[in-house]
C-alpha cells in the first residue's frame, strides 16, 4: 500500500466531500429544519446533473445551465410537496414517489440514454476532477479555476442565502413549522405553505449538487442518484454529532454538514486505499450512517443513568 | 363579539368510537366578558375551544368572530383573531427557537411572512420590557431557547405571545394543570393582568372550581357536549362550590365527574 497514492486521492475525496455537503445541506433543511424525510432526493440527484450537462452539450452557458438544474430541483420539491400536503401522503411515501416519477424525466432528459459524458475542456466545466491540481508545470492551474475553491466558494454562496433567509419572517416561520406545526398553525402560520417551500429549497441545492457532482465526473448516469438520501444524512450526522457542540450558530451549523461531508468521503477514500471489496462499500456506508443516526438515541439513554450526580450527603434532587 | 349557533361535532361517525363532543351549542359573548369554563371528564370543553380554533371544521352550525364568519377558515387564517394558550406547556411554543424569536413569531400573527428581518433590534427592545413584567427574570435570557425553560415560564410566556398582538379572543385550555400550584397562581395573576390590560374577551377552561368562580364575570357548565348553565352578573359574584355542584346535579341528573377537579 503506498501511501503517496492516498495523498494523492484525497484532493479528490475533498471535492466530492465538498459536492455531497452541499447536497447534505439540502437534506439538512428537510431532515433538521422541517422534520420530514424527503427521499424524492435520489431522483433530484440525478435530475439537476441532467439538466446541467444536456444544456451544456446545447451550448447553454454554465450560470444558465446551473440555474435551470436547480429549479428542476425546486419543481421536483413543489412535487413532493404537493403530494405530501395537497394530497396528504405521508412525506417518505411522497418522497419515494416523485423518486419513482423522476426516472422517467430524468431519462427523457439524457434522451433515453442510461449515461451522457461531457468533454471537460471543450465545455469548459467550472467543476471538473482534471482541475484539482497543476499536472502541466508549464502551465499552472490558477486557484481560483480549482475545482475545490470553486466548489467552496458555491458552498459559502449557498450557506450565506440559507442564513438569511432563514433570519426573515419566512425563514423564521419555517423553522417553528418543523418544531412546533400546532404552535406555529396558532401563531397564524400555513404549514403545509411552509413545508412545500422547504422542500423546494431543499430539493433546488440538491440539484444544483447533482450538476456539480456532473460535471466533477464530466458525465451523468441514471444511477448516480442511488443511495443520495444517505450520503446526505451521513454528511447531516457526521456534521452534528461532532460539531453541535462547538457550532451553535446557524451558519456554522451548516458548515458542519459540508464537514460531515468531506470527513465521510475522506474516510471512504481511506477505506478504499486499504483495498476492501467495493461491492462492499455500500454495506460499510449504510452501517456507518446507522451508527451515526443512532448517536443521538444512545446519548439521551445514556444520560438517564449520568444526568443526575447525586451531591455528597445531599438527596437527589426531587422534582424531575 | 363572539357569536356560536347551533354547532355539532361528532368524532369517528359511524364507527364504535363514534362520540358526539358538540351536541348543538350556542353561545354569544360579549366584548370583554371573561368567561370561565367548567365540566366534567370528556364533557367537550377543549373540543368546544378547538372548534373555534378551527382546529377542525364543525359538522354544521356557524362561528362568527365580530361578525365574521369564520365557520369555514382554516386554523392559520382564524389565528388573526384568536391567542391561545394549551394545557401541555410543551404545546405553544417552539422549543428550538429563542424566547425573542418565540415572540417575534406571535408578533406577526395574521401578518403575510415576508422576507423582510424575522425580529428587529427595537422589537427586541420591547420584548425585554415585556418580558420584564412577567417577573420571572426572563427579560434577562431573550435569546435562550425555550425548550430551557420551566412549565410555569413557557406558560406565561406563551400568554404573553397570545395577547402581543390583541386578539378579539382569548382561548384558554386548562393553561394551568400541567403547573405547581405555587406556578399556577402564578400564572393565573399573570392571566388575569393581561386580561384586565388589554379588557380581552376570554374563554378559560378550568377543573378547579375555585378559579371559576374567583375569575371573570361569566361561569359556564358543560356535560355531554352540551352546555347546561350559564351564570353571570351579581349570581356569578355570589356562587360558592357548594351551589356549583348541586347546580351541576339538578341540570345533568348526576354527581359531577372528573378525576381532576378540584373542589376548592
Ligand atoms: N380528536 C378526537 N378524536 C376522537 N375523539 C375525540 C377527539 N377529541 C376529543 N374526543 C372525545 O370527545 C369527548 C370530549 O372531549 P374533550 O377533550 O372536549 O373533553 P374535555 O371536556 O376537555 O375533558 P377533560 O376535562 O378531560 O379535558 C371525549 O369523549 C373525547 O374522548
Ligand atoms: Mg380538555
Amino acid at each position: 500500500m503506498d501511501i503517496t497514492a492516498l495523498l494523492n486521492a484525497l484532493p479528490g475525496g475533498v471535492a466530492q466531500g465538498l459536492i455531497w455537503g452541499i447536497m447534505g445541506i439540502g437534506v439538512y433543511i428537510t431532515y433538521k429544519i422541517l422534520d420530514i424525510a424527503d427521499l424524492s432526493v435520489d431522483g433530484t440527484m440525478v435530475l439537476g446533473g441532467a439538466v446541467c450537462i444536456t444544456m451544456l452539450l446545447k451550448g447553454y452557458p454554465m450560470w444558465l445551465s446551473m440555474l435551470s438544474a436547480t429549479v428542476a430541483g425546486m419543481l421536483a420539491g413543489l412535487a413532493t410537496g404537493i403530494f405530501h400536503t395537497f394530497m396528504g401522503i405521508p412525506a417518505i411515501l411522497a418522497g419515494i414517489i416523485t423518486q419513482f416519477g423522476l426516472w422517467s424525466i430524468n431519462l427523457k432528459i439524457l434522451d433515453d440514454k442510461a449515461n451522457l459524458a461531457i468533454n471537460a475542456q471543450k465545455y469548459n466545466l467550472m467543476a471538473h476532477s482534471g482541475s484539482l491540481r497543476t499536472t502541466d508545470p508549464a502551465n499552472p492551474l490558477p486557484f481560483y479555476e480549482n475545482t475545490i475553491f470553486v466548489v467552496a466558494v458555491c458552498a459559502i454562496v449557498i450557506i450565506g442565502i440559507l442564513y438569511w433567509f432563514f433570519g426573515t419572517e419566512r425563514g423564521a416561520s419555517l423553522r417553528a413549522t418543523g418544531c412546533n406545526p400546532n404552535m406555529s398553525r396558532a401563531q397564524g402560520i400555513n404549514t403545509n405553505v411552509n413545508k412545500v417551500i422547504g422542500l423546494m429549497i431543499s430539493n433546488g441545492i440538491v440539484a444544483f449538487s447533482s450538476a456539480l457532482l456532473s460535471q466533477y465526473t464530466a458525465s451523468v448516469d441514471i444511477n448516480q442518484g442511488r443511495g443520495a438520501i444517505v450520503i446526505g444524512l451521513a454528511a447531516v450526522v457526521i456534521g452534528t454529532a461532532l460539531f453541535d457542540k462547538i457550532f451553535k450558530n446557524f451558519a456554522l451549523k451548516l458548515v458542519g454538514v459540508l464537514l460531515g461531508g468531506i470527513i465521510y468521503y475522506v474516510v471512504m477514500r481511506i477505506i478504499l486505499w486499504f483495498r476492501v471489496d467495493t461491492t462492499l462499500l455500500k454495506l460499510f456506508q449504510a452501517l456507518l450512517v446507522a451508527i451515526f443516526l443512532a448517536v443521538p438515541y444512545w446519548k439521551k439513554g445514556l444520560s438517564k443513568y449520568f444526568a443526575k450526580p447525586v451531591k455528597k450527603g445531599g438527596q437527589p434532587d426531587a422534582k424531575s | 363579539m363572539l357569536r356560536v349557533e347551533n354547532i355539532y361535532k361528532t368524532f369517528n361517525p359511524n364507527t364504535v368510537n363514534e362520540k358526539k363532543a358538540l351536541d348543538d351549542v350556542s353561545l354569544r359573548l360579549n366584548e370583554g366578558d371573561f368567561v370561565t369554563v367548567i365540566g366534567g371528564n370528556g364533557a367537550g370543553k377543549s373540543t368546544l375551544l378547538n372548534a373555534l380554533a378551527g382546529v377542525w371544521l364543525v359538522d354544521s352550525g356557524r362561528i362568527y368572530i365580530d361578525n365574521i364568519n369564520v365557520t369555514r377558515l382554516p386554523e392559520h387564517k382564524r389565528a388573526k383573531y384568536l391567542g391561545r394558550v394549551f394545557q401541555d406547556p410543551m404545546m405553544g411554543t417552539a422549543a428550538t427557537m429563542g424566547i425573542d424569536e418565540n415572540l417575534a413569531l406571535a408578533a406577526r400573527r395574521g401578518k403575510f411572512r415576508s422576507l423582510m428581518p424575522g425580529i428587529t433590534a427595537k422589537e427586541k427592545a420591547h420584548y425585554k420590557e415585556l418580558l420584564a413584567e412577567l417577573d420571572l427574570g426572563l427579560e434577562t435570557r431573550l435569546t435562550s431557547k425555550v425548550g430551557l425553560l420551566s412549565g410555569g415560564q413557557r406558560q406565561a410566556l406563551t400568554l404573553l405571545m397570545a395577547s402581543l398582538k390583541k386578539p378579539k379572543l382569548l382561548l384558554l385550555d386548562e393553561h394551568t394543570a400541567a403547573l405547581d400550584p405555587k406556578t399556577a397562581v402564578k400564572v393565573l395573576e399573570t392571566t388575569e393582568r393581561i386580561v384586565q390590560k388589554d379588557n380581552l374577551t376570554t374563554l378559560m377552561i378550568t377543573h378547579n372550581m375555585k378559579d371559576a368562580i374567583a375569575h371573570g364575570n361569566r361561569l359556564i357548565m358543560m356535560n355531554n357536549g352540551r352546555i347546561i348553565l350559564d351564570i353571570s352578573g351579581e349570581e356569578k359574584k355570589k356562587l360558592t362550590v357548594e351551589d356549583l355542584l348541586e347546580k351541576f346535579a339538578v341540570a345533568s341528573g348526576k354527581e359531577l365527574d372528573n378525576d381532576r377537579m378540584m373542589l376548592g
